[in-house]
């Protein structure tokens, strides 16, 4: 499975960051490409439980390919759906279960974000993204 | 201004922490371990270890007696009448369920649990079940602009059905010391028991718990330089009789037969299954160190690092902190930064400091923030600390912004 364009986007700028100040920075940036929710799609119907700061998920399937839209008011948060969903977005359902995450945020520079003593709550994406798209 | 520790030394976290380009600044939250501490549980694990209370052999006979004089200890330390007044539990979490469950037969539909609006979800949580087990009401105190509870709504709201009133000493938010003896009074005066959670506190100052005048006092020995997994429960003479027990097993049991059980009085009563002994051991050992210190000297210095660290936030633009701290940490939030992000980056520079709801969402809502960055002081904390974090806040608000 090849990666997907923006993946591969994601994967050239962030292995080429020297530091972390750059890494924040361009997290920053990333968070901006978000698809925007609206108003009434931030519902607490849509929101991850279990993340210190707000996070909506929305997962639809088109054609037999996942869409995803996710917001958070943390922008580094933002930022790392943002890569999250550069790497998932658009794949079948068959794709999805082959994708680790866990892989993807390490060639990323990102591993930490995913360690369990995080209370930004990457982890509880990620557990949300596999109960919305569970088969 | 002499913003150096003398006793940083005699923590060896602290200088792995140096070297490995960590501030710790997050003590609030659990304190590091000063080499007294670490010889006290080595020399207990290699000696020859024994469970307490029950064996006739040497070991255990010696190990008892270490147990008990770490008892001793502790009453010495918060000025108890006697050692029978101390209970060891895993923490003050579960001093305080200890508390609510052990207090619960005394409570009628319609009696009055008053707490305050600062409290931390451990001596909220207990309380509010407790609430609604018995259908008593729970009253929440209200605070002042400084982060102190209101005495003149204390007065009003603190009534003939007030049974139980559970406040905290020291905020673990606001670092601000509560009016406890007033309110203390208040509840005596209408023939409530009182509870004073001392998990912050208790390291700020030895306190003298005659003259504070409560009924319970509760507390963590891992905040106080000690091992985590030890709590104490302080009961005035008698209080500690009034607990129904509420974990049941071995130790606490004087007869038992297979369907009925009669049960030791307090403190033992109180002490179901083996204690956390090498934690007691510990404690005992983190208190000798603590009482060897100039007291004076410590809370000069702990002054003297909250004094900077408040002026150093408040020449900052758009910060705001949360009440006026008086002792040992800091809560604030940055204008259209959000606490996780700046925290995040605090983290990414080894500037370790607390950033969330601090168990306390309540207060939170109250505040109308929905969370803020908490720096907290320990005694081996010094103004390098303190410098780095700045020039971390500094630099990671330049990015946030």
């Amino acid at each position: 499975m090849s990666l997907p364009a923006h993946a591969h986007e994601a994967l050239q700028a962030f292995t080429a960051c020297p530091g972390w100040e750059q890494r924040a920075r361009l997290l920053m940036q990333w968070g901006e490409r978000l698809e925007p929710l609206d108003e009434a799609e931030r519902i607490p119907a849509n929101q991850v439980q279990g993340c210190e700061s707000s996070v909506w998920l929305i997962a639809e399937q088109r054609d037999g390919h996942w869409h995803f839209r996710a917001a958070s008011d943390a922008r580094l948060l933002r930022g790392l759906l943002a890569v999250l969903l550069a790497r998932v977005q658009g794949l079948s359902g068959e794709d999805l279960a082959q994708v680790d995450v866990a892989d993807w945020f390490g060639q990323l520079g990102l591993a930490r974000q995913l360690s369990p003593s995080r209370s930004n709550g990457m982890n509880a994406v990620l557990q949300r993204m596999r109960e919305l798209t569970a088969p | 201004m002499n913003l150096h520790s003398p006793w940083r030394a005699d923590f060896p976290a602290l200088s792995l922490f140096e070297a490995q380009g960590q501030t710790y600044l997050d003590s609030a939250a659990t304190a590091q371990k000063p080499q007294a501490l670490i010889d006290a549980l080595t020399g207990y694990y290699t000696s020859g270890v024994a469970n307490v209370h029950r064996a006739q052999h040497p070991p255990a006979e010696r190990v008892t007696r270490l147990y008990e004089e770490a008892r001793q200890q502790v009453a010495r330390w918060l000025n108890a009448a006697s050692p029978a007044q101390i209970v060891f539990t895993r923490g003050t979490t579960e001093a305080l369920n200890l508390l609510a469950y052990g207090l619960e037969h005394r409570l009628q539909p319609g009696d009055e649990i008053i707490v305050s609006a600062l409290e931390h979800h451990a001596n909220l949580l207990p309380w509010q079940q407790l609430a609604l087990r018995s259908e008593a009401q729970l009253v929440v105190l209200p605070l002042d602009s400084r982060g102190e509870i209101e005495l003149e709504a204390a007065t009003r709201l603190i009534g003939p059905r007030t049974r139980i009133l559970a406040v905290s000493q020291l905020s673990n938010v606001l670092g601000r010391w509560q009016p406890v003896e007033a309110l203390v009074r208040l509840a005596r005066a209408q023939g409530a028991l009182t509870v004073v959670d001392g998990a912050q506190a208790s390291v700020h100052g030895r306190h003298d718990l005659q003259a504070l005048g409560c009924d319970f006092y509760a507390f963590s020995a891992h905040k106080l330089y000690g091992p985590d997994g030890v709590g104490v429960l302080y009961g005035r003479d008698g209080c500690l009789d009034l607990l129904k027990p509420w974990q049941f097993g071995g130790e606490m049991v004087r007869r038992a037969d297979f369907h009925s059980a009669d049960f030791h009085a307090a403190p033992m009563g109180l002490e179901a299954g083996t204690p956390p002994i090498s934690g007691v051991i510990g404690l005992r050992a983190s208190l000798d160190y603590l009482a060897s210190l100039d007291a004076q000297a410590v809370r000069r210095h702990e002054q003297a690092l909250l004094e900077h660290l408040v002026a150093g936030l408040s020449v900052r633009e758009g910060i705001r902190l949360l009440g006026e701290p008086q002792t040992a940490l800091a809560s604030f939030v940055v204008d259209d930064v959000h606490h996780a992000d700046l925290a995040q980056l605090l983290g990414e520079q080894g500037i370790a400091v607390r950033g969330g709801n601090h168990c306390a969402m309540p207060l939170m809502q109250r505040l109308g923030v929905p969370g803020a960055i908490r720096v907290s002081l320990g005694l081996y904390n010094n103004g390098d600390d303190l410098a780095r974090f700045f020039s971390a806040l500094d630099q990671a608000l330049e990015i946030l912004r």
